[in-house]
């Protein structure tokens, strides 16, 4: 590429980009939005949730043969190369026995109803991201 | 000797601890709360919305910074870089005071994220005040140090908490603050007395009251074990514990504690109310 | 009784109660101790559950609440601020046979902790590009904001955070893809960077010109389209100038 090609395409570039450039300020509205509050994990004094059970469950993953089968939207994603994530139900079909099965009763069962108050409280705040 | 008059610009009135969902209602409409507590390690970053949020309050509330990290009662030493985020913090916002915990978290490198209880002996004890003097020689100020929620003693244990902490405001100079949830939460899982707690209490040294919410559980044995949650109103027999103390010591700056399940605004206004009801006799 | 062995007691479940630790009855405490080992758990599968949203959407509750506990066995914090805690899980999500079917995770994992280092960065004030002329802006000598923060992936990251934070979004299409966050104002905002654009960014040095640094990147990616890499740099907040050492 010739210089003088080159800068008439920077040119180009830079005025076409400028273009788009607007005066913007700051908006007062922003520091005191919700979005982004719980952005990341903050420290505290509470104590959790009782002698019930997450923290003395074991989980022998390197042990087993099992598989951490993603119940979320992982299965929908397809990779670069044409392959995709493999779902719960392609890996059934494979003979694969699910996770919850899979994992010491005790584990399954604790800490997933550990849990449940703590994700029905994040749905909620979900729902209210969105309406803010 | 901790200096009330001099060493705590917290005013003798309901506060909250601050969460950045309740800051357009601060800003607007906050009622009852007169001051905010926030945990010093959740404003350590170098800019952004906490920074900018915390600026604002400060114009408007005296702010309480209230560590959760530092560790005072560790085996090992204090984490330099740690106490030194501590002072910059302090440096930047110039709180109306400075507290932390009769706890510790950290182990070698690993943070536990938790206020770990400790046995109450003369080498603990040592310790422990050689910490604090650590702490207000960096920060250049006084700190007032919290009782904590426990849930199981230590057989080493040679004193009670409550000359623990007498002796260690008296060695340091550090002023205290009374948890008085903590106090109804262990003595109800230590089987103390804890009206007797409060009375043995050196209440003159007292800068800070903290008020929360607590669970109900039980042990193997069916006893009963209160956790310190935070994550509900205060209930009656605290705060007639409340009552007791301020009738007692006096009016003191009084937080409204509430870190989990965290409600819209005014059910913590509500609270500050109701502190602020219990403090109105007792002001001076 | 030492905080060693309180720690390794509550780091490790099938450790027994360090003893010496009573009820009230004097009787060992047993379950009590296990109050310590919750919070420690629940505590830290908060915080990720809250500094990886997209991890957790990708992966179901239930196998994030999975993960999130072996992770925070494996890797306790230790920095006190729990806004940065995770800054393992890319790695550990590399070597972690479970997941292995899904490399994309890692990466997903670096654009969250990115995210967050971004909402936490200093503030600076943006290059403001409002009425300067062409031949003004070429020479500028900007650098990039601290909040502005470059995740590049051979998967197409920019896609399925999009997908998993806005209704509506499309589904990933199966690319390598390189995010830019900007932070224009307190919130940041994960773009997808053109071809070119990280060698513009990484030209910036507050030495280079920006016109220099436009020429790089034509020269390291031919075909390169100019106009739309510049205007997001210019309108994203994404560059700033550097304080002098007196400022």
């Amino acid at each position: 590429m010739s210089t003088q090609f080159k800068s008439l395409a920077l040119m180009g570039a830079v005025a076409a980009a400028l273009g788009a450039v607007t005066t913007t300020s700051v908006s007062a509205q922003a520091m005191e939005k919700c979005y982004g509050v719980s952005l990341a994990g903050e420290n505290g004094c509470a104590a959790g949730p009782g002698t019930t059970c997450a923290g003395s469950s074991t989980i022998d993953y390197q042990g087993n043969a099992w598989t951490l089968v993603p119940a979320g939207t992982c299965a929908e994603i397809e990779l670069p190369d044409g392959r995709m994530g493999e779902s719960e139900a392609s890996l059934e079909a494979d003979g694969y026995i699910g996770l919850a099965r899979d994992l010491p009763d005790d584990l399954a069962e604790d800490v997933l109803a550990q849990y449940r108050d703590v994700s029905m409280m994040d749905e909620m705040m979900e729902e209210e991201e969105m309406d803010s | 000797m901790y200096d009330l008059a001099q060493d705590n610009r917290l005013p003798h009135f309901a506060g909250i601890g601050y969460k950045p969902q309740h800051f357009q209602s601060l800003i607007s409409a906050p009622g009852a709360v007169r001051w905010l507590e926030i945990h010093a390690e959740n404003y350590m970053g170098d800019g952004g919305r906490p920074l900018a949020q915390l600026r604002a309050l400060a114009d408007r509330f005296p702010i309480s910074v209230h560590g959760v990290g530092l560790s005072i009662g560790g085996e090992g030493p204090l984490d330099p870089d740690h106490l030194a985020r501590l002072k910059h913090l302090c440096d930047w916002l110039n709180p109306a005071s400075f507290s932390e915990h009769l706890a510790w978290s950290t182990h070698g490198d690993t943070y536990l994220n938790d206020l770990l209880p400790l046995p109450y002996t003369e080498a603990t004890l040592t310790r422990v005040c050689a910490h604090i003097d650590e702490v207000q020689e960096a920060l250049s100020r006084p700190m007032l140090l919290e009782n904590p929620s426990t849930y199981l003693a230590f057989a080493e244990s040679t004193m009670d908490e409550v000359t623990f902490l007498s002796e260690i405001a008296k060695r340091t100079g550090c002023g205290l603050l009374l948890d008085v949830n903590n106090v109804f939460v262990s003595a109800t899982n230590q089987t103390w007395d804890p009206v007797a707690y409060i009375d043995a209490f050196p209440l003159a040294q007292v800068g800070e009251i903290h008020l929360g919410g607590h669970d109900e559980d039980e042990d193997e044995h069916g006893a009963p074990l209160l956790i310190d949650s935070h994550g509900r109103e205060v209930v009656d027999p605290v705060w007639a514990l409340y009552a007791h103390t301020i009738a007692r010591g006096g009016a003191k700056p009084t937080l409204i504690e509430w870190d989990n399940n965290v409600p819209d605004f005014p059910v913590l206004e509500a609270e500050a109310a109701r502190a602020d009801a219990i403090l109105q006799p007792a002001q001076v | 009784m030492q905080q060693s062995d309180f720690t390794a007691a509550i780091l490790d479940p099938n450790a027994p109660v360090p003893p010496g630790l009573l009820d009230p009855e004097g009787r060992p405490a047993g379950k009590r101790f296990n109050v310590y080992r919750n919070n420690l758990a629940a505590s830290l599968t908060d915080a990720l559950e809250t500094g990886f949203p997209v991890l957790a959407r990708l992966l179901g509750a239930d196998s994030f609440k999975t993960l999130s506990l072996i992770f925070s066995r494996a890797h306790p914090p230790t920095s006190r601020a729990l806004s940065q805690y995770g800054a393992a899980m890319p790695a550990f999500l590399e070597g972690f046979e479970p997941l292995a079917a899904y490399p994309y995770l890692a990466d997903i994992a670096r654009l969250e902790l990115a995210i967050r280092r971004s909402y936490h960065a200093a503030d600076a004030d943006p290059l403001n590009a409002a009425g300067m002329d062409p031949a003004t802006l070429m020479e500028q000598t900007p650098v990039l904001a601290p909040a502005t923060q470059i995740v590049a992936s051979p998967y197409p990251i920019h896609g399925i955070w999009r997908r998993n934070t806005q209704p509506d979004a499309p589904k990933p299409q199966p690319v390598a893809e390189t995010v830019m966050i900007t932070r224009p104002e307190f919130d940041p905002i994960p773009h997808l960077l053109p071809a070119g654009g990280a060698t513009f960014a990484g030209a910036l040095d507050g030495r280079t010109t920006i016109a220099l640094a436009l020429e790089r990147s034509i020269e390291a990616t031919p075909g390169i389209d100019l106009a739309p890499l510049l205007t997001l740099f210019l309108t994203s907040g994404a560059l700033t100038f550097q304080k002098g050492p007196d400022q």
